[in-house]
C-alpha cells in the first residue's frame, strides 16, 4: 500500500495538522508520500521531509497553486494520486474543499472526517454532530478520506530524512481566481492546536467583553474560541467558531464561558481532556459534559479567576 | 439568470438522534424531518437574487424519498418557482447524489447552483465540491457573501483562518455557510400557494445514473458518553481542582 497525505500550509510553514494526518496514514500502513502543492513553498517541502515517517515528498511549486483553488489543485492530485492507495488530507476548510473534488475526478465516494482507522479499508466517523460514531468500510480502488485531527496524535515533525522531488505538471483551470483575504492576527495559540481554550458565549453579551477571556487566555497560554451564537451575534469573528461545522477541538482544558451547550456546540469540544463551565444557569446543558462547573455570574467569575492565576 | 437550488430532508436540528439497538443506523421511526439548515441559507440566497432581479427563475432540487417532496414544498413556499424530485428510496452516498444532480444541470442548464455546505446527518461536506467536479464548474464553498458581477460571481468564504474572496466563472457552484444570510419562515398564502407551483418526479436511472457506492456502513454506535462532573462552589475552588485534581493548569 501506499499512501499520499497532502501537505496543510500557507507556502512558509507546515501546519500541524498535517502531523496528525501522517498520524493516520501511518495506522492505514504502508509507504507515505507528502504532497506539497502551493507556491514559493520550498521551505515547506523541506519541513515536510523532516516529519517522522515520511518517504518522499512531492513539491508542486506553481504559481496555479498559489491559494489552493480547488479547481486547480484537485486536478494535480487526482493526476498523482493514481498511483496510490489512499490519498489523505486534513479536515481543514482547504482539505474540505478540494479533496470531494478529487474524489469525484476518480470516481470514488469520499470518506469525511475519520477519527480512528480499524484496518486499511475500515474507518470510523462521527455522523449527526458526533451523537453517532459509524464503522465504514470501503471497496473503492483510491480510498480518499479526510482525517479530523483530532483524533490521532501527531507524529513528531523532526526525525525523517525524505527525499524531497518536483513534481512539473501545471494544471490551470481557468475558471476561478483568488481576489483577497482576511486572515485573523493573533499572537494566542491556534484553536486547532492549542492545549487550553476558553470559549465565550451568547453569555458574553457583546465583543468588547471578550476582552475578560483574552486577558485569562494570556495567562494559560490559550486560544480564545466562541459558540456559534456569539458569531452569529457578531461579537467574535467567523474563525473562532468551535461546533459541529466550525472548528473541532479537543484540548487539555476547555472552558465554556457563558455558553448554553447546544449539541452543535458540544460536537465540536466534547473530546476535550477536562471541560469547565461557567454559566448562571445551572439548567445549562454545558454542565451535562462539564468536569467542574460553576454556576456563577460570569462577569465577576471570570475576572475573579483571571486574579487567581 | 436560471437558479439551481438543491436541499435535503433531514432529522431536525433540534432533536437529539439515538443509536438503534442493533447498532445498524440511527432511529428515525416517529423523528421530526426538516430542510437541512445550510439548505434553507440556500434557498434563502436564491431568493434574495431573484429580489434583486438578478436571478430571474428558481428551481429546487432534492435527491431523496417520496416524502422530500415536504421539503421541495417548503423551497416552493420560501419563493421557488418550481421543483425536481430524484426520487430514490435508498440512502446515497454524496457522489451518487452529486451524479443525479449533475444530470439535472445538464438539462436544466443553469448559471449558479446552490447548495448547503453540509448535511447535518451524515456530516460528509462533499456533495457541492463533487458537482463541480463533475460539471467542470468553479466553487464557492462556505460562502458568506455571494455577488454576481456580469458573467462572474465574487464569493467571500469562512475559511479556518479567517475570510477569503474568490472570483468564480459562471455557471458555478456555491456552497453556504452560516453568516450567508437569515433565512425567512414561509408565509401561509405561500404555504398555499406552493401547493400548486410544479413538482416533477424522475428516477436515478431516468436520468441515467448509477447510485452505486463503493463505502458499506457496517454498523453505527453511540459515542462515549461523558458524566457530568462535579459542581463547585468558588473560583478558588476551581483553581484548586484544576492545579491539584486535573493538573491542567
Amino acid at each position: 500500500m501506499s499512501i499520499l497525505v497532502i501537505a496543510e500550509h500557507n507556502n512558509a510553514e507546515l501546519n500541524a495538522a498535517t502531523l496528525n494526518t501522517v498520524a493516520a496514514a501511518k495506522a492505514i500502513g504502508g509507504d507515505i508520500d507528502v504532497l506539497v502543492a502551493g507556491a514559493g513553498c520550498a521551505a515547506v517541502a523541506d519541513a515536510a521531509a523532516k516529519v517522522t515517517g515520511v518517504n518522499k515528498v512531492l513539491l508542486a511549486d506553481n504559481a496555479a497553486y498559489a491559494n489552493l483553488l480547488p479547481e486547480n489543485v484537485s486536478l494535480l492530485i487526482a493526476e498523482l494520486g493514481k498511483g496510490y492507495s489512499h490519498i489523505l488530507a486534513p479536515a481543514s476548510t482547504n482539505g474540505k474543499n478540494y479533496l470531494p473534488r478529487v474524489a469525484a475526478l476518480l470516481d470514488v465516494d469520499q470518506i469525511s472526517e475519520i477519527i480512528g482507522v480499524e484496518s486499511a479499508d475500515t474507518f470510523k466517523r462521527p455522523i449527526y454532530a458526533g451523537n453517532a460514531i459509524a464503522t465504514v468500510q470501503s471497496n473503492a480502488a483510491i480510498k480518499v478520506i479526510t482525517v479530523r485531527s483530532t483524533g490521532f496524535d501527531a507524529v513528531a515533525a523532526e526525525g525523517g530524512s525524505a527525499a524531497v522531488e518536483a513534481v512539473a505538471s501545471a494544471h490551470d483551470a481557468g475558471v476561478s481566481s483568488f481576489v483577497g483575504e482576511e486572515l485573523a492576527k493573533s499572537d494566542r495559540p491556534e484553536l486547532a492546536g492549542a492545549k487550553i481554550v476558553i470559549s465565550g458565549g451568547r453569555g458574553m453579551q457583546n465583543g468588547d467583553n471578550f476582552e475578560m477571556l483574552y486577558k485569562v487566555a494570556d495567562k494559560l497560554g490559550a486560544a480564545v474560541g466562541a459558540s456559534r451564537a456569539a458569531v452569529d451575534a457578531g461579537f467574535v469573528p467567523n474563525d473562532m467558531q468551535v461546533g459541529q461545522t466550525g472548528k473541532i477541538v479537543a484540548p487539555q482544558l476547555y472552558v465554556a464561558v457563558g455558553i448554553s451547550g447546544a449539541i452543535q456546540h458540544l460536537a465540536g469540544m466534547k473530546d476535550s481532556k477536562v471541560i469547565v463551565a461557567i454559566n448562571k444557569d445551572e439548567e445549562a446543558p454545558i454542565f451535562q459534559v462539564a468536569d467542574y462547573g460553576l454556576v456563577a455570574d460570569l462577569f465577576e467569575a471570570v475576572p475573579e479567576l483571571e486574579g487567581k492565576l | 439568470m436560471k437558479v439551481l437550488v438543491a436541499v435535503k430532508r433531514v432529522v431536525d436540528y433540534n432533536v437529539k438522534v439515538r443509536v438503534k439497538a442493533d447498532n445498524s443506523g440511527v432511529d428515525l421511526a416517529n423523528v421530526k424531518m426538516s430542510m437541512n439548515p445550510f439548505c434553507e441559507i440556500a434557498v434563502e440566497e436564491a431568493v434574495r437574487l431573484k429580489e434583486k432581479g438578478v436571478a430571474t427563475e428558481i428551481v429546487a432540487v432534492t435527491v431523496g424519498p417520496t416524502a422530500a417532496q415536504e421539503q421541495l414544498r417548503t423551497a416552493l413556499a420560501l419563493g421557488a418557482d418550481r421543483a425536481v424530485l430524484v426520487e430514490s428510496a435508498d440512502e446515497l452516498s454524496s457522489l451518487a447524489i452529486a451524479k443525479a444532480l449533475k444530470a439535472v444541470v445538464d438539462k436544466e442548464q443553469p448559471q449558479l447552483v446552490i447548495l448547503g455546505k453540509q448535511a447535518i446527518d451524515s456530516d460528509n461536506n462533499q456533495t457541492g465540491q463533487m458537482l463541480a467536479a463533475l460539471s467542470g464548474y468553479a466553487q464557492g464553498t462556505f460562502a458568506s457573501e455571494v455577488a454576481v458581477e456580469g458573467d462572474s460571481v465574487k464569493v467571500t468564504r469562512e475559511i479556518d483562518g479567517g475570510l477569503q474572496t474568490v472570483a468564480l466563472k459562471l455557471p458555478a457552484i456555491v456552497t453556504t455557510d452560516l453568516r450567508l444570510n437569515e433565512p425567512r419562515y414561509a408565509s401561509l398564502p405561500n404555504i398555499m400557494k406552493a401547493k400548486k407551483k410544479p413538482l416533477e418526479v424522475v428516477k436515478p436511472e431516468d436520468l441515467g445514473v448509477s447510485t452505486a457506492s463503493t463505502v458499506t456502513t457496517l454498523k453505527v454506535e453511540a459515542p462515549a458518553a461523558r458524566s457530568a462532573g462535579i459542581k463547585v462552589k468558588s473560583v478558588d475552588e476551581l483553581v484548586d481542582k484544576l492545579k491539584n485534581e486535573a493538573k491542567v493548569i
